[in-house]
């Protein structure tokens, strides 16, 4: 059984209040946006990539809950300095265990996945490869 | 307090077997009826009774079981026209109330609207009565126009009657929000719009399930609702409309029962309504939607308007103490369906949400179908409860701890 003590601890809701890396890049290599239909959660993501594929910059904006938004600014934090190839092996235990492994349900799983998603489908595309989802968000019958 | 002085809500919740479930160890307090409502076993045996004594086909099986199908869905057709004012020949039963706007906007849409015509919605409506205008402006070439809100989350009527001046084809409007819960004086606004040339079209989903309704005195052209929101199956609802405005119209859908006769290049027509109920109806949710019906009238339809009128006053008062609690919405009560929309500080509705399923507490969070709407509010969601008769001023006390304890967790 979930507990909303647990999902909704202090540092979800401070990067909720105060989102790091919120914002736009004037310049950036990668630009990606996507909506839970669901909810109405939003996030746009921009990525400046660096020497060595790295990500140099990362800011993101966005509206929703508190877990898509704290979830999206938990991983660019992560994401900055990694390589293109850190993204490619990202998994969604990998977000769940940055968030400090919730008892989410299944409807706000994506709410937390959204930011991943975003980076993902950004970065597989500047490889010139398709991210496909496997939680069922793509179009797959 | 289970009693209102307008309905025993005690005696009530008993009819509703789902209410006796716990979740999350807590008793159930379901507020979510704007998007559908429980059944009473009333309605869930009327369905188990067809299934399990007298499933047949409808109109064409001349065997017993099929002659007491046929009586129980043409018996149900003439309830469901009854409860409303109408008549059991204007009545065609669809899937609900989206269904019911799609087969207008094919089947009078197609014939009616041409290139350069004015269809009129407003800002306050379900995607259900906005897409389909949508669709049929996008095809035919016409206009969508929308009649705007005034602060209060009533329409503006001013801006109402300057659209009247492009001489409309169709005025296509909700009776009662499923957000702000605002009751449209539809009876005034048909009868305007018909002395500007226009057909009319009356979405019921929301007042129908909580409110008298009298088609007589609303006055509408086409006029939907939905089953599932009043206490009847899903994949049922109704749309009713004048049997001269039926029989002009085209066809919906083709296929079994809404023919007379069918040659190898052409076919011809079932008398209305059935030439629009093409196919093996929902028969069993139509005979369901009929003991909802049943059901309410027992009750009587101006005994749960006032219920839920003391409920909203009872709700709005203990709920302003809530701090960071904004609700949207009229102030006056006569106006205002058992709908609350709101939003709690900076709580997404979603966050809301799940920390209220925690204490048993079932509300809606997101943009309810609604998303002009929800741009006019600049707002990208809220929260929303909404009441039936099952619900009482505990469950509004349930719902004002659950915002209390989001409160501490927020740290508002």
């Amino acid at each position: 059984m979930s507990s909303s003590a647990d999902i909704y601890r202090e540092i979800i809701l401070d990067y909720y209040r105060n989102p790091r890396n919120f914002g736009r890049l004037e310049k950036f290599d990668i630009h990606s946006r996507d909506t839970n239909p669901l909810c109405g959660d939003e996030i746009e993501m921009q990525v400046k990539v660096g020497e060595g594929q790295k990500i140099e910059e990362i800011k993101f904006t966005g509206k929703g809950c508190a877990i898509s938004q704290a979830s999206a600014s938990m991983l660019t934090e992560l994401a900055k300095g990694k390589e293109l190839k850190w993204v490619k092996e990202l998994s969604k235990e990998d977000v769940f265990k940055m968030l400090g492994n919730p008892d989410l349900g299944p409807s706000r799983v994506k709410c937390a996945l959204l930011g991943m998603k975003v980076l993902k489908t950004g970065v597989y595309g500047y490889l010139g490869t398709q991210y496909e989802d496997s939680d069922g968000n793509n179009e797959n019958i | 307090m289970l009693k209102t002085e307008a309905i025993d809500v005690e005696s009530i919740r008993k009819d509703f077997p789902i209410l006796r479930r716990k979740i999350h160890g807590k008793r159930l307090v379901y507020l979510d009826n704007a998007a559908t409502t429980q059944k009473p076993q009333s309605v869930i045996d009327a369905l188990v009774r067809f299934y399990s004594d007298y499933n047949s086909n409808v109109h064409r099986s001349v065997h017993t079981l099929g002659e007491e199908a046929t009586v129980a869905y043409e018996g149900a057709r003439e309830k469901v026209a009854r409860f409303v004012g109408g008549t059991a020949k204007g009545l065609v039963f669809v899937r609900g109330t989206t269904e019911a706007t799609n087969l207008v906007r094919f089947a009078w849409g197609d014939k009616n609207v041409k290139r350069g015509d004015v269809i009129v919605s407003t800002l306050m409506e379900h995607h259900s009565n906005i897409v389909p205008w949508q669709l049929l402006a996008r095809s035919k070439g016409a206009t969508l126009k929308f009649v705007g809100l005034q602060a209060d989350g009533t329409l503006d009527m001013g801006s109402f009657e300057d659209l009247l001046k492009a001489s409309p084809r169709l005025v296509a409007v909700t009776h009662c929000s499923n957000v702000l819960g605002t009751i449209n004086d539809v009876a005034t606004i048909c009868l305007k719009a018909r002395k500007a040339g226009a057909v009319t079209l009356v979405d019921g989903a929301q007042s129908v399930p909580h409110l008298p309704v009298d088609l007589r005195e609303v006055g509408a052209d086409f006029y939907a609702f939905s089953g599932h929101k009043m206490l009847g199956p899903t994949g049922i609802g109704a749309l009713l409309a004048k049997k001269s405005m039926l029989e002009e119209m085209e066809p919906f859908q083709g296929g079994g029962e809404m023919i007379r006769e069918v040659f190898p290049d052409h076919a011809t027509w079932n008398d209305v309504p059935y030439k629009f109920e093409a196919g093996t109806v929902s028969i069993a949710d139509a005979i369901g939607l009929g003991a909802a019906v049943d059901y309410l009238s027992s009750i009587g339809m101006d005994k749960v308007r006032k219920h839920e009128i003391l409920l909203l006053q009872y709700a709005l008062d203990a709920l302003s103490k809530v701090k960071g609690f904004h609700p949207y919405g009229p102030e006056d009560l006569r106006e205002r369906g058992g709908v609350i929309s709101f939003n709690l500080a900076d709580v997404h509705p979603h966050d809301l949400a799940t920390i209220l399923d925690e204490e048993g507490v079932a509300i809606r969070s997101g943009h309810h179908c609604a998303q002009l709407l929800m741009r006019w509010l600049d707002v990208a969601a809220t929260s929303r409860a909404s009441f039936q008769v099952y619900n009482s001023f505990d469950d509004v006390d349930a719902l004002k701890a659950g915002l209390e304890k989001a409160g501490r967790i927020f740290k508002l």
